[in-house]
């Protein structure tokens, strides 16, 4: 990593963006400056405003107020197209590009070159096998069909078609989501030498490590405000990490001391208990266990392996290696329906896509797992599903009337509610919530949190997975820690536990094998990138 | 049918007719009404029933007696659009159906008894269940689109029939078969008959069971029902099995009305007029909430269609173009961006101060 303290004139200055969605800030009042030369990182957690500056410096989100200067004249872009001819090239994830075109074609469109009549091909091939040779992908035929070609390569090719323009910024969202970690080093190398060539780059990666090794800066965003900016080579990890994730509610402290009243000691007997569980290209073995009654913290950030988990403890997805043993016996989970059927219930993060069916009504979202374990032919009568549905009305806030209405006009924080109605009507022995908290307001947030420490109460075994910290802290009797696809560690917790102690435990997972530790750290480790600078 | 509520008034309406024009039967049914009214004016005596050789006669007994195999081919697609599927194989079905009925009666050495036609339309019918069925692991366990899916069995069916009929058409004699397609029974037709009973039983099952729910739920969306441990896979595959029993039956009916099998045209474009159904309807095409009620009333639009094209002497060459006239029109109709500027326009012309919606 090269400190550079010779900087030349900013590129783009970005000066007080504020951006709104739906009456929501969703950006406030944040400043950013790229100069040529050097990579900056913009970190965040999800919902921290990331992918929105980048839009407002692209052209797709609308700016409410702010300026975007570019070589020092205001420039605010309306459109990509006129961010594009200001010298901004975005790279897309492979995902955008067209697998059935060539990889010429892909390389070219929106500004092939033409002459009198129609697109010059042979013209099109050099230029984009030219675009290609820089990023050292030389061998690969521009007339290939994109969908022949590795993720790794498709990868590259999306950065091909953003640096054929000479783009003076370049900006990454998330390159390296797609890549194992020999690729993504190779897609690092790539941006560490356009940052040579004079380029500066934007940079968005949820994976820490590469972050840390790529990028010269870095400018913190938490909530859409800028809360921090660092010279990459003078950040620690944890002090990062920290205000990434912000700091402590006070509101719900007196939950914590409630929790650590009864703190359960644990029995030692798993009620489910997952052993070498992992599955190829998401997560690497890992050993878990849950006893009733407890609440079991799942903290990481995010791609660190906590939904993987979940979701294969959950029959969400199948394990392909480990094996689940409820209360003794090894159990198959082969759909969510079979997890069910032996009381494991699991909400996913994705409220939205994963959570609510939006055309059907409350009722029918609150009473839908429970019908579907009792069958089809078996219907819940009136009776019984207001029997179900009574019971969740006053903390769902809604009146009888309510019930009858498409759950898709619900708030996010009614819907995660109702969602969480759904699976504890099914009376589950294990209950494993996937960011229940997430994009919901504080008193949602506390009701949801209470709900969990009552539950446990109850001998229900809880899995707590949430992108903040302290709520982890504040709810867990045991915290599970991942990074990188993997399990890291487990802490019991107490009052010495706090945010810091997990913060260092991601941060010195990696200090430690730092070094001389590199025999293939990072094979099977997707992006982890461990790969040491 | 009594198996839908009807839509919950929750916008300020404007009286009580504000209420029946929100409901999601109101387009269909006028314009089933209006057909009628047209064919009334052109001859006055349509809508006249008889009673002739002791059974009901005249023009809405035609409607109700032709509209049988549309009714119960129509009925299995409504649940197969339900799940976000489609089913282009029904037609093949029926041809084969009842192909390989007429040819089991044609080859016994008794066709005339009643033991006979009962075991041919037992064997069509699982035959008919098991290609259902054949969709259904093509979609839900194979993955593969249920347009492409069933767009195999769509052309290899009508072949399969040709082979069972040896690329004749089969006519028989059969006087319990004839029974089915073209008898009454209460006066009534026992095709008619048939198809509605079938049509209210699979109506009070989805609606008194929980398998109507379960089947929106997955249509609207997979994903999350799967999540909620709804056996998704199951679901789409039983719905596809069933567009083939009805498909089959359907078969039946009209192989026993002509009492003949004609593999090349028994059937032919009914998977069209099916979708037509159910889209009239009121069922998007999109799934997830399904009318069967809707599907009903569309049924009834298109037989009433067909008869009126001839009743009013339309020349058969211009036929599909009337049709696809009044499908448009209704479709049109039912099309929320057309009903606002019909809104918006009625507003204009007479400005009460009402509240509308939206």
């Amino acid at each position: 990593m090269s400190s550079r303290t010779d900087r030349a004139a900013p590129v783009v200055e970005m000066y007080g963006i504020t951006v709104e969605r739906g009456g929501v800030r969703v950006l406030d009042d944040v400043d950013l400056t790229l100069h040529p030369g050097e990579v900056h990182a913009i970190m965040g957690e999800n919902g921290a405003g990331k992918s929105t500056l980048i839009g407002a410096l692209t052209g797709t989100v609308p700016i409410v107020s702010g300026d975007v200067l570019v070589d020092g004249a205001a420039r605010t872009p309306t459109s990509v197209a006129q961010s594009r001819a200001e010298g901004i090239a975005t790279v897309f994830q492979e995902s955008h590009l067209s697998p059935h075109l060539t990889v010429a074609e892909n390389v070219m469109i929106g500004h092939e070159v033409r002459r009198w009549f129609g697109i010059d091909w042979a013209a099109n091939r050099e230029r984009a096998s030219a675009a290609l040779a820089t990023l050292g992908i030389e061998d690969v035929d521009p007339r290939t069909p994109l969908a022949a070609l590795s993720p790794a390569t498709k990868q590259l090719v999306a950065v091909a078609r953003a640096i054929v323009l000479e783009p003076r910024v370049l900006v990454l969202d998330e390159p390296t989501s797609s890549l194992d970690a020999a690729e993504a080093a190779r897609l690092l190398g790539v941006v560490r030498r356009l940052r040579d060539q004079g380029v500066a780059v934007l940079f968005v990666s949820h994976f820490l490590e590469q972050v840390f090794e790529v990028s010269d800066r870095m400018t913190v965003l938490r909530g859409g405000r800028v809360v921090a900016e660092y010279r990459t080579a003078e950040v620690e990890r944890a002090e990062l990490i920290s205000k990434m994730i912000g700091e402590d509610i006070d509101a719900l402290q007196a939950l914590h001391s409630q929790r650590l009243a009864h703190h359960y000691a644990g029995s030692g007997e798993a009620t489910l208990r997952a052993t070498s569980i992992g599955r190829r290209g998401s997560l690497e073995p890992t050993d878990v266990d849950l006893a009733r009654g407890e609440v079991v913290g799942f903290a990481g950030l995010r791609g660190s392996g906590r939904t993987e988990l979940a979701r294969l403890m959950s029959g969400v997805e199948r394990a392909d290696r480990g094996e689940l043993w409820l209360d003794g016996a090894r159990v198959q989970l082969r759909s969510p329906g079979a997890a069910l059927r032996y009381r494991i219930a699991m909400s996913s993060e994705n409220v939205r896509e994963d959570g609510i069916v939006a055309g059907l009504t409350v009722r029918e979202n609150i009473v839908l797992a429970l019908q579907a374990l009792r069958g089809w032919s078996r219907p819940l009568s009136r009776g019984e599903q207001d029997a179900v549905v009574d019971t969740y009305l006053d903390a769902l806030h809604l009146s009888r009337d309510d019930l009858d209405r498409p759950a898709g006009e619900l708030s996010g924080g009614t819907q995660q509610k109702v969602l969480v109605a759904r699976l504890l009507a099914t009376r589950p022995h294990v209950l494993i919530l996937d960011e229940p908290t997430r994009g919901i307001d504080i008193a949602a947030k506390l009701d949801i949190q209470r709900r969990v420490a009552r539950l446990a109460g109850e001998g229900v075994a809880v899995v707590f997975i949430s992108s903040q910290l302290e709520e982890v802290v504040r709810l867990s009797d045991r915290i599970v820690v991942l990074k990188d696809r993997e399990k890291i560690g487990e802490l019991s917790n107490g009052p010495g536990v706090t945010v810091d102690t997990i913060v260092e435990m991601i941060a010195a997972d990696l200090d430690e094998l730092a070094p001389g530790d590199d025999d293939g750290a990072g094979a099977a480790d997707g992006a982890g990138g461990r790969d040491v600078t | 049918m009594s198996a839908t509520s009807p839509a919950p008034s929750r916008a300020p309406s404007s009286g009580r007719l504000g209420t029946v024009v929100r409901h999601h039967l109101f387009w269909p049914v006028a314009a089933l009404v209006l057909l009628l009214a047209v064919n009334t004016v052109f001859r006055p005596s349509f809508l006249r029933v008889s009673i002739l050789d002791g059974h009901l006669f005249g023009s809405p007994i035609d409607i109700l007696r032709n509209c049988a195999p549309l009714m119960l081919v129509a009925l299995g697609m409504t649940l197969v659009i339900a799940t976000r599927g489609i089913d282009l194989s029904v037609g093949a079905v029926v041809a084969i159906a009842g192909a390989v009925a007429l040819t089991y009666i044609a080859r016994s050495p008794d066709p005339g008894s009643a033991g006979t036609a009962l075991t041919a339309m037992g064997i069509a019918l699982v035959l008919a269940l098991a290609l259902g069925t054949w969709n259904g692991f093509l979609v839900s366990v194979v993955g593969i689109q249920p347009i492409i899916a069933t767009l195999i069995l769509m052309t290899a069916g009508r072949g399969i029939a040709m082979l069972i009929t040896q690329g004749q058409i089969t006519t028989v004699t059969s006087a319990p078969f004839k029974t089915l397609g073209a008898g009454f029974w209460l006066g009534l037709p026992v095709a008619t008959l048939v198809a509605f009973g079938v049509f209210a039983l699979v109506a009070v099952l989805t609606r008194r069971t929980a398998l109507g729910m379960l089947v929106e739920a997955v249509g609207i969306n997979p994903s999350a029902s799967r999540l909620a441990g709804v056996q998704a896979r199951t679901i789409v595959w039983t719905v596809f099995a069933l567009s083939g029993l009805f498909s089959g039956l359907a078969g039946l009916v009209l192989a026993s009305n002509v009492m003949a099998a004609d593999a090349n045209n028994a059937g032919l474009f009914i998977e069209l007029d099916a979708i037509l159904a159910v889209v009239i309807g009121g069922t998007s095409l999109a799934g997830g909430k399904f009318s069967l009620s809707g599907t009903f009333v569309g049924v009834l639009i298109i037989a009433t269609l067909s008869l009126t094209v001839t009743n009013l002497g339309i020349s058969p060459l211009v036929t599909p173009l009337f049709k696809a006239l009044v499908v448009a029109a209704v479709t049109l109709l039912q099309s929320p961006v057309m009903r606002r500027k019909l809104a918006e326009r009625t507003r204009r012309v007479a400005p009460e101060p009402k509240v509308v919606a939206r």
